[in-house]
Parts: C-alpha cells; structure tokens; sequence
C-alpha cells in the first residue's frame, strides 16, 4: 500500500510544478466557460417552451465542468504512461515487486488531482464574481455540497478507471491516438461535456444512464445544483459503485492479459 | 543460484518488399516470419559470481535478461532463481533483483534524484536504517552526494548512470542485472562503474550478470563469458582460457573477441 501512497505523492508534488500551464489552464477554462453560457442563455431566451433544467443550474453545471476539467476530460493524459508502453521503459515497471495497475491507477489518479487543485479555485472564485447570468450559484443545502463531493470523487474514480482502458489498448495497437480519439468524444458527449444531459430528447437520455460516462461529470453537477434531489443522488451512490468494481475488475483482467503478451524489443 | 534451462523465445516479424505494390497487397494478407530469439539457452550461474554475457547486437543478451528478470515469459525452458520462477512470481521474485537498462531510465525525469530514490524506497518497503545505510554507501562509492538533489533532466549521462546504478540497489538485492551498463560513458565514467561494480560485489556479495560490448567492461570485471549469437550459447567458460585458444599473449581482449565471432560465424 506504501508504494501506491507514495507515487501518489510524487505525482501529486510533480504535477504541482508546473504553474504556467495551470495558468494558462484557467484562463482557457473561463473563456470556454463564458461562450457556453452564452450559447445557452441564447437558447433559452428564444427557446420558448418549458426547458427541463433552469438558467442558474446550467451555469453551475458549466462553471463546474471547467474548473473540474482534469477531474472529467478523458482526453487529459497521461503520455509518459504511452511512452512506457510504445518504447518499453515498460521494463523498469515490470522489474518492480507492485502491481502495475494499481500503480498506474495511483499516478493517475494524483495527476488529475493535482492538476484540478491549481485550476478549479481561481476559475471557480472568478464565477461566482460574474453578473447573472453567468454567475456560478451555491448549491441549495450544505447537503448538497457534500453530496456533489462524495459523488465527483466517485466520478473521477470512475473515470480513471476507464481511461485505464485507454493505457491497456495501447499494449496492442502501440498508438495511443485512435482509442483516446473515440473514447474521449464518445465519452465527452456521452458524460454531457458537450451538450448537458437534461436537454438531451428522452430517449437517447434513456441510452446515457445505461452507460458509465454520465457518472464522471452530469450526475455530481446535478447533484450540486439540485437538479437531483439529495433523496435521489443517495440512491445513486450504489450504481456508482458497482460501475467502480465492473470497470477495475474489467481493467485488471486485461492487463494481466496484456502484460503476459507483452515484447519489450530493442535494447 | 541461478539455473536456466532449455529456454526458446521467437518473436513474429511482420515481413514485406518494399514499395506500394507489396504495402497495397499487405492490407489484405500479412506474412510473419518467426525469429528465434533464443534457443535452447542453458546455464547455471553461482552465487557472488560476475559473468559478462556478450555477442553482437540481436543476439539474444537483452531478451535473456527479461527473461530472467521476468519481464518476458519464454516460449519454453525452465529457469529457476533463487528458487523462483521469474515470469511466474514476478512479484515475490523481483523483490530480490536489481537491473540496470543502460539504455532506458528509471528516475523521474522532473524531479530530484532523491524523490526517485525515496519512492523506490516505499516501492520495495524498504526499512528506513538499511535505507539510509544503503544511501550512504552508495552516495560514497558513487560519489552522488552532489547531484541528488538536482532535476534528473539536468544530470549529464555520466551522472545519470551512476544515480541508476544506486537506483537498483537501494533495497539490497542478491541478483544485479545490468544491460549495458557503460553505453556511451566517457573514460572516467566507466571506471567509475566498473570500479563500483567489484566493490558491490566485494562487499555486499552481490551475483553480476552483465552485457556489453565494451570487451575492456569484461576484462576488467568477469571471471567467466558467456557467448551468445543468433540465439544459441556458443561458449561458457573463463576470460583467460579464452586468450590462451585464441590469441598470442600480447593481444588484446578485443582482438580475442572479434576472432571469436569469426569463428562462430556471428558477425
């Protein structure tokens, strides 16, 4: 266990340098977050009929999808873990008395942290300071707040644990630009990054929740904003879990498949 | 100590003519050659020996070592270290190995020597007195106490090797695996090396397998060679009955080597 906490550690400490791509991070992120809301507050003045989600909880929604960007995105990478694998330093992390999924799930897990830890203050500070519409709002209850934690935690579990699956299908196509290709736009539009989920028609919304990817990002923003009820989001919390356990023990399999097949050439 | 026997290892080659005819009839039908990379490899190797194992490049040394390290699980063949099967118990297996890749890295690239070291400390679960004592040892013998605390992007190669060196025996293995362990070091740096690999050896007991195509590595360290060309062991035995087959008394290692090749027809 020792190891895992410790590369955690070291990964957090070495995300944490890099301050000028953090700034650059937050100012890209306010920016997208702006001509979002914009789009949307257009929408919704023209729109017309009743709109299944108000103003104030799609620009919660928004804010918190930008300052919890790293927390969300599959396309946030790691690529020393795609050079591990594609030129075969693969070989040191074999030659080490751990289990490497475990590992790489610590380093992944401490990237996305420490990388949302530099972002998502200044970003979220700037939102609530914003004129409506484009003002970030609180969430109805402290209840609410504690809630959208517990669940964005298990997102972001969730979610490492698919992009696992992005590392693992490296080991047989070598290049990591197809699989990140497809499960970073399925998976985007799939978790409501691209467009949110309530305003999706009826059915393809019935598609979305037999899916893991709304998990990561639309159900803790609606958690947050109250758009579930906090009756609701605790119900939910199992159907979390169990996704954690099928993707982890989905990801280890293959591994132990990948790394019995594995050639490490050259050298 | 170390017993390896019968191994085979062949890898599949995708094969192809050049040019746009052969690439247009590759997308419908594929050819693979197997290369043996090893074939029926065995020997056994003592404890506290230092055995050079050589042979021109794509012989079979650096897949030997992953063998044996267990990185790469053979095709057949039987090893047994220290009473472990490598490719089976890797992880109870590997707590006992150190290797070197003299051609790949294992310390984090963005920060201090020292943070690498203190996470492979936690790796192995090293106990903090035989750490630090090793650290010692090795920062004297190594002479790192000045570049520990420096980014290891900023090491030159020389200094780099050296922290690698120390990276592998941190936690007091009975087995060091070194593959090309001097590859593009300047004079001082190889002596340095060499030098530090006898006392290793002197004083700790630690079995050496090395490879290299540095003849001076083997003169000045292993009493015993193994020679391996075109996956095949060719010839088990010591440095100097080697000279004494080959060459006059005034020739240099070098020379007994290149004749060597010559006769087993692996050039």
């Amino acid at each position: 266990m020792k190891a895992y906490v410790s590369v955690f550690k070291l990964r957090m400490a070495n995300g944490m340098q890099y301050r000028i791509a953090a700034l650059a991070g937050v100012a890209t992120q306010l920016f997208f977050g702006l001509i979002f809301i914009m789009i949307l507050v257009a929408f919704y003045r023209h729109g017309g009929a009743e709109m299944p989600i108000t103003l104030p909880q799609l620009a919660a929604y928004i804010w918190l999808q930008q300052a919890c960007l790293s927390l969300i995105m599959l396309w946030f990478r790691d690529n020393e873990l795609f050079q591990l694998i594609t030129t075969g330093n693969i070989a040191y992390e074999l030659c080490r008395p751990t289990n490497t999924y475990g590992f790489w799930f610590a380093k992944l897990l401490a990237m996305r942290l420490s990388s949302a830890i530099m972002r998502c203050i200044p970003v979220l500070f700037i939102a609530f300071l914003l004129p409506e519409p484009y003002r970030m709002s609180l969430p109805p209850s402290p209840v609410h707040l504690i809630l959208f934690v517990v669940a964005l935690i298990l997102g972001l579990i969730i979610l490492v644990a698919i992009s696992m699956l992005i590392y693992i299908s490296t080991f047989i196509t070598m290049s990591p630009t197809g699989s990140l290709l497809v499960f970073a736009l399925s998976g985007e539009f799939l978790a409501g990054l691209t467009v949110p989920i309530p305003l999706f028609p009826g059915w393809l919304q019935n598609i979305i929740y037999a899916l893991p990817f709304h998990w990561t990002a639309d159900f803790p923003f609606r958690v947050y904003s109250g758009h579930i009820s906090a009756h609701d989001a605790w119900l939910s919390f199992p159907q979390q879990l169990a996704w954690i356990v099928i993707l982890v023990g989905l990801g280890m399999i293959a591994m132990r498949a990948a790394l019995k097949r594995v050639v490490v050439q050259g050298g | 100590m170390i017993t390896v026997n019968g191994i085979n290892k062949s890898f599949k080659v995708a094969k192809r003519t050049a040019g746009v005819g052969s690439a247009f009839k590759a997308l419908f039908r594929r050819e693979y050659t197997d290369v043996a990379a090893l074939s029926d490899i065995s020997f056994s190797i003592g404890q506290g020996e230092i055995v050079g194992y050589i042979g021109p490049n794509g012989a079979g040394k650096s897949t030997t070592i992953k063998v044996m390290s267990g990185i790469l699980v053979p095709d057949s063949g039987t090893c047994s270290i220290m009473g472990y099967t490598p490719w089976q118990d890797r992880v109870k297996y590997v707590k006992h190995i150190g290797v070197v890749f003299g051609q790949r890295s294992q310390l984090w690239w963005d920060v201090p020597v020292i943070d690498s070291f203190e996470l492979l400390r936690d790796i192995y679960d090293v106990p903090e007195s035989e750490y630090r004592g090793n650290l010692t040892l090795l920062t004297e013998t190594l002479d790192l106490s000045g570049i520990l605390h420096t980014p290891v992007r900023q090491l030159s190669l020389g200094q780099r090797m050296r922290c690698e060196l120390a990276a592998s025996l941190l936690h007091s293995p009975s087995i060091l695996f070194l593959d090309e362990p001097t590859i593009g070091l300047d004079a001082v740096s190889k002596l340095a090396v060499r030098d530090f690999i006898k006392v290793m050896n002197k004083e700790k007991g630690v079995t050496v397998i090395l490879t290299t195509h540095d003849m001076n590595d083997i003169e000045a360290l292993a009493q015993r060679i193994l020679l391996i060309g075109k996956g095949r062991l060719l010839y088990d035995g010591g440095v100097e009955d080697l000279r004494g087959r080959y060459a006059a008394d005034n020739a240099s290692i070098e020379d007994v080597i290149v004749q060597m090749y010559k006769e087993y027809q692996i050039t």
